[in-house]
């Protein structure tokens, strides 16, 4: 599957695309802010443009964006987007609650089971209180949208978490809390196994219902017996998620900004994915600041010095400014690509302004996917 | 008490921690503190990671007067145990932390792990632990629902120790005296467009009171920008290289280009939100260390002593 590394050194861009039609998904990770919504939406338009019927499932796209895509709101099924392409793209906004319900109702022996659960209070704070659930569902959207198929890809942007590695353990993170020996023994009372309550959990519960009161706990009880018998389904589930994400034809893309703390946030990424034997395939990096001239910015900083006061002084200081700053970027970046190697780093410089239609996405994809040269 | 509160990526921390060191350097002892885990607060101030405990960032005690800059972390994990333990339910709590019944807990009453940061630090406040808190608090849309929790949980949980935990919290944050929020942005399109759904979320939903909005990130003005390069250099009987004066152009070019760009943006948010705005430099410099913070901790004073003095 990799190809030799010179070959992604020298043309990254070839590689990338490569990249799309090579895989099934497409999975775009990343810290907060870095452009990782915009960069899912490049790749999947590029996906069309090669032909593919391609979707991608965004989180929380700016509001221009999402309109610029038709996307109205949360929704559980994909909007086609329309253009002039050979291929398809449909979009779609990841809506964790409904998710939750889908697979809540797929799990469930029948439908009043099913409804007790999504009518009780604790199971409606899951999907806003619990950590991982939203990283949970992004997975199980990516897993519904692969099952149902008629997708040739499926690109996915990924909630801004500080660990990489919360996608993949999102899913036993929730089994495990379904399945934890202490909701074994709250739901225990009250099916007459007096005996087998202990004392600790009557302690527990008594101490819980003093801090927040009866009405949480007596909540969380009736949940836990509801989804009593359904953890198994979830855990089979959240397996075949897993399988899903270190699948061969899966590939993770790191996003990341030159900033030094970006950028050792996305190393730490990378690290994660690594312990997890996923490779990162792709580094891309928005938001390079150009660099105008081949000189040495200490050099032009004092000539910037000796001119100071004048008109030139200031746009040799300026000039200077953005030379530091490049040079900058790419010393942080440099171990970074060292890193993920053989994986290609792209380069995204500056835009003009905020993407918020698809000319934008257009225009990142021209240095994303250059036209073919020569 | 300060809340610093802003989207990933707009420089909230430097901000936290050049609005600390301008206090410190006002003479107010500071205290930092992070909800949010390694945030490279503590490689700003040149100074090893800290953790749960207190340690000092930035000693004060200069010429000038200046007072510490302290740091510590809090948890809701931490702060669910120490809560536990000062109510007397000190046997329960640890069965209850190796349990995995915090995330019980927190599923059952949302916001609780919140309610648990933000009592403690109401505690650090009431006990006067320092003249100033800044919170760095989580990034946008956390930021939110995080300081909402006091108001949700009061409908929540009728009755008890954390519907009391919960009223003093809010009384805090509603208080204009004892706590102000700053939000912070870049001037660019989309930080401004959120700040200002950030901004009329937390007023609304929360009752806060938004201090000065701090935009960070702008490009610094320079003489020359608009000149010819070629005719600058005459001017100053300066030499330039062979294609210098290209470079320099379309580097000005770029400058004025993005100046136009934030001037435009920083007009907008003045425009849609009526809040006393503070301005931070784009450091262009190698990294952020303690000199950048102090710089920019000037800056922030002098800002603020201009909001001051305008009528």
């Amino acid at each position: 599957m990799t190809p030799p590394a010179v070959s992604l050194r020298e043309r990254p861009e070839a590689d990338l695309r490569r990249l799309l039609i090579d895989n099934h998904i497409v999975v775009c990770t990343g810290s907060g802010g870095v452009g990782k919504t915009t960069t899912a939406a490049v790749l999947a338009l590029e996906g069309a443009r090669l032909g593919l019927n391609t979707v991608v499932v965004t989180i929380d796209p700016a509001k221009r964006l999402a309109n610029a895509m038709g996307l109205e709101g949360l929704s559980n099924t994909a909007t086609r987007v329309d253009g002039e392409w050979p291929g398809e793209l449909w979009a779609l906004m990841l809506d964790t609650k409904s998710t939750f319900d889908t697979l809540v109702t797929t799990h469930a022996d029948d439908a009043e089971k099913a409804e007790n659960i999504l009518n009780n209070r604790f199971y409606r704070n899951i999907s806003g209180a619990l950590s991982g659930t939203q990283e949970y569902m992004a997975m199980e959207k990516l897993y519904e949208l692969h099952e149902e198929g008629g997708f040739d890809l499926i690109v996915i942007d990924t909630p801004p978490t500080r660990n990489a590695l919360d996608f993949i353990e999102a899913p036993r993170h929730l089994t495990r809390f379904l399945d934890h020996r202490l909701y074994r023994l709250l739901v225990a009372p009250t099916r007459g196994l007096v005996k087998a309550v202990n004392v600790a959990a009557q302690a527990f519960l008594r101490t819980v219902s003093r801090v927040v009161g009866g009405e949480v706990v007596r909540d969380a009880i009736t949940f836990f017996q509801a989804f009593d018998g359904m953890e198994q389904g979830f855990k089979d589930r959240a397996e075949l998620v897993l399988d899903l994400l270190t699948h061969d034809e899966t590939a993770f893309v790191l996003v990341a900004a030159p900033r030094r703390d970006v950028v050792a946030e996305a190393a730490f990424f990378a690290e994660k994915l690594n312990e997890a034997d996923i490779p990162v395939r792709a580094l891309i990096v928005n938001r390079m600041h150009p660099r105008f001239s081949d000189a040495a910015p200490e050099a032009v900083r004092e000539r910037a010095r000796t001119l100071d006061g004048t008109e030139i002084g200031g746009l040799y200081a300026n000039l200077a400014d953005f030379l530091t700053v490049a040079t900058n970027e790419e010393e942080h970046l440099a171990g970074l690509a060292e890193r993920v190697a053989p994986a290609p780093v792209i380069r995204v410089p500056f835009l003009r302004s905020d993407v918020h239609d698809l000319d934008g996405l257009a225009e990142i994809a021209t240095h994303l996917f250059p036209p073919p040269t020569r | 008490m300060l809340i610093v509160a802003g989207k990933g990526g707009v420089g909230k921390t430097t901000v936290t921690a050049a609005i600390a060191r301008a206090a410190a350097l006002a003479g107010l002892s500071t205290l930092i503190i992070e909800v949010e885990g390694k945030s490279g607060l503590s490689t700003l101030f040149g100074q090893p990671a800290f953790d749960y405990e207190e340690v000092v960032l930035s000693p004060g005690g200069g010429p000038a007067g200046d007072a510490d800059v302290r740091a510590r972390t809090l948890t809701p994990d931490d702060a669910l145990l120490e809560y536990l333990e000062d109510h007397g339910m000190s046997r329960v709590s640890r069965r209850l932390a190796s349990s995995g019944a915090v995330d019980m807990v927190a599923t059952a009453a949302p916001g609780i792990k919140d309610i648990l940061v933000l009592g403690k630090v109401k505690q650090l406040e009431r006990e006067g632990r320092a003249d100033l808190i800044v919170l760095d608090a989580p990034a946008a849309g956390h930021a939110i629902t995080f300081l909402r929790s006091a108001r949700g949980l009061l409908d929540a949980v009728r009755v008890g120790p954390i519907n009391t935990q919960a009223r003093d919290v809010l009384e805090m944050l509603t208080d204009p005296t004892r706590c102000q929020v700053a939000l912070v942005t870049l001037p660019e399109e989309t930080p401004v467009n959120e700040l200002v759904e950030t901004a009329y979320s937390l007023e609304d939903e929360v009752g806060v009171n938004l201090g000065p909005v701090v935009v960070n990130g702008l490009y610094p003005e320079l003489p020359g920008l608009a000149a010819d390069p070629e005719a600058a250099a005459r001017a100053a009987g300066a030499f330039l290289h062979a294609g210098e004066a290209e470079s320099l152009r379309q580097a000005a070019r770029f400058r004025r280009h993005r100046m136009t760009l934030q001037g435009e943006q920083v007009a907008r948010l003045a425009e849609t939100l009526p809040l006393p705005q503070l301005h931070l430099p784009f450091v262009f410099e190698a990294d952020l260390g303690p000199e950048e913070v102090d710089l920019l901790a000037g800056l922030l004073s002098d800002g603020v002593a201009d909001l001051v003095a305008q009528p």
